[in-house]
């Protein structure tokens, strides 16, 4: 694993987030950023996937069941190679085929359509268990919001992958603490969530969610784990990246105008040569 | 009738599944804790491995199903109507529907004739709201022959299907040699030349012992079953309306959103023609024996025949 490089490229895709929804003007530009760092090391590091053969039939799935953060989701994508990095301004635009939610009928690389919360962890759990039903060795791992975690269908889908003991799949929850209407804590606390997780039977890992090492670190857990799944608890920050979007839960749903988008790309810039 | 053959679909269901299985390798079963009742357990004994009881939790059940297409396997899921088409319905439309899967929902004691457990579990708007789906496969069959070529049908066909089973045993109408299912077809049962009754499920022979009685009294009825209501044979439909000049809809189904709407759709594009719809009238159902509820709601011959008969005269 080259830290430097996976930070380097982290910050390539966060300035496509904020570029596509920029281009977009609407879309989600926190949570895409909380989760950048996570998405670009499954994508670059740990998941058996071709660019070339997005639909190889041995790849790693990857489901977003936290489906609002597609601009996070398609610039990892476009960065690894899927599609064109200049195709992420046509993000929900009319015809475009990068739609405002995930859309696997049209976009390489995505392996579930997803964006009603709750749903797409119940997918990764049906493509889990047509693993195990076939002794086929691919993983899955799916996205989860911690906001997200209110949904009824995350716990249905939980109890099931405990009981069945999907090995096979990670649960990654991304912990910024905040959603639409405020803190996850004050709106309907979802806390404690590894409590949650190791109640449903499951290996459940806490880690720093800008942390290369502790994300390679519980990864590996989850590998080497066998008769239950992984649930990687991951704390992080929302906006992080862009100096005045981090913490702030306004930033879940907004897009920077022409000023701000300005601001937002020159602090990456930054970032971007603080790792030269 | 006494010596008439019943079957109740889901039992037809449950055989199928299991006749099917060999041919199909890629078939798997998903059931939420009623296996017994929707006699996907019938598959279960003969192919454990590929059958996957999830519990009590009909929209992750959905939702595995959808993941489960995904890497190529054809999962049928089975539950209630009720509980596949209203509790579901979101899975079924984000998760099913919209990304095309080939997902089979196998939806068992649909309409009133579901009988003793009464109104939370009598599913009447099931077909309304899967006819809403792009792309959604909707077949109500007759019965025991037709459940079962349904099946195969669903199988053969790539995306998302959705088949209405019920939990009442029906009479076979459908064993005669030269039977065969069409996918998108209707079946014309009964050649008439002054009303043509369009049933759908268990109402279709309900409704052929109807058109004898109607006979009796000169009304010469044309029948046809209507097994698929999406996509509905519209051809058939229309032909049939400007024949006859007037057209009655059957089924056990809320008058709202089911055949009788489909064929009104139809009807008001292509050959606007009076229709008579026969169905629940958008009311809940209750509890009682399912043959007593078809009568107290106007569902048997006897309902369907004093119905046309009015609307003739």
């Amino acid at each position: 694993m080259d830290t430097l490089a996976l930070k380097k490229t982290a910050n390539e895709v966060r300035k496509g987030i904020v570029t596509a929804v920029h281009s977009a003007k609407s879309g989600h530009p926190g949570g895409s950023l909380s989760a950048a760092d996570i998405l670009t090391y499954l994508y670059f590091e740990e998941m058996n996937i071709d660019p070339e053969d997005p639909k190889k039939a041995d790849r790693d799935r990857f489901v977003l069941s936290k489906g609002h953060i597609a601009p996070g989701f398609y610039s990892t994508l476009a960065n690894r190679g899927f599609f064109p990095v200049e195709d992420l301004t046509t993000l929900r635009h009319t015809g475009s085929y990068l739609q405002g939610h995930p859309d696997m009928k049209h976009i390489p690389g995505v392996d579930m359509s997803s964006g009603s919360l709750g749903q797409g962890i119940s997918a990764a759990v049906g493509m889990a268990l047509s693993a195990k039903i076939d002794n086929a060795s691919y993983r899955v791992y799916t996205l989860l919001g911690d906001g997200e975690l209110q949904e009824g269908q995350v716990w249905e889908a939980s109890m099931f992958a405990g009981a069945k003991n999907l090995d096979n799949l990670v649960v990654i929850v991304d912990n910024n603490g905040l959603q639409i209407d405020g803190k996850i804590d004050d709106v309907c606390s979802p806390y404690p969530i590894a409590d949650k997780f190791k109640a449903f039977n499951f290996n459940v890992i806490e880690i720093d969610a800008h942390d290369f090492e502790q994300i390679a670190s519980a990864f590996k857990k989850a590998r080497e784990t066998k008769g239950m799944p992984t649930a990687v608890i991951a704390k992080s920050t929302k906006g992080k990246g862009v100096s005045f979007m981090e913490n702030q839960a306004s930033w879940h749903g907004t897009a920077p105008n022409d000023e701000q988008y300005a601001q937002a790309m020159a602090d990456l810039e930054k970032t971007g040569e603080s790792l030269k | 009738m006494a010596d008439v053959k019943k079957i109740a679909t889901r039992e037809s269901y449950g055989n199928a599944l299991k006749e099917f299985a060999d041919a199909y390798p890629d078939l798997v079963v998903l059931d939420a804790d009623l296996a017994a009742a929707t006699k996907t357990g019938i598959f279960q004994k003969a192919y454990p491995d590929r059958h996957i009881d999830c519990g009590i939790a009909e929209c992750n059940m959905m939702g595995i199903a959808a993941g489960l297409a995904t890497t190529g396997k054809i999962p049928f899921v089975s539950s209630f109507a009720m509980f596949a088409s209203g509790r579901a319905y979101e899975q079924v439309r984000n998760s099913v529907g919209y990304p095309k899967l080939n997902v089979k929902i196998g939806a068992t004691h649909a309409g009133i004739s579901v009988g003793e457990d009464g109104a939370t579990h009598q599913c009447c708007e099931d077909l309304a709201l899967m006819r809403t789906i792009p792309g959604m496969v909707v077949m109500n069959p007759s019965d025991d022959v037709e459940a079962k070529a349904a099946v195969k049908a669903a199988l053969d066909h790539e995306g998302p299907v959705y088949i209405r089973f019920g939990r009442l045993a029906v009479p076979v109408i459908n064993d005669k040699p030269d039977y065969k299912f069409e996918l998108g077809k209707g079946v014309v049962l009964r050649e008439g030349k002054d009303v043509t009754l369009f049933a759908t499920g268990l109402e279709v022979s309900e409704t052929l012992d109807a058109a004898e009685k109607l006979a009796k009294d000169g009304i010469d009825a044309k029948v046809v079953n209507i097994h698929t209501i999406k996509p509905l044979d519209e051809e058939l439909v229309i032909a049939s309306a400007k024949e006859t000049g007037k057209v009655v809809t059957i089924e056990e189904h809320s008058v709202i959103g089911g055949l009788g709407s489909a064929v009104c759709d139809c009807l008001s594009a292509n050959a606007p023609t009076k229709v008579l719809k026969i169905g629940v009238n958008d009311v809940y159902g209750e509890s009682g024996p399912a043959t007593e509820l078809i009568k107290k709601y106007g569902l048997d011959s006897e309902g369907i025949y004093t119905k046309v008969k009015e609307f003739m005269a």
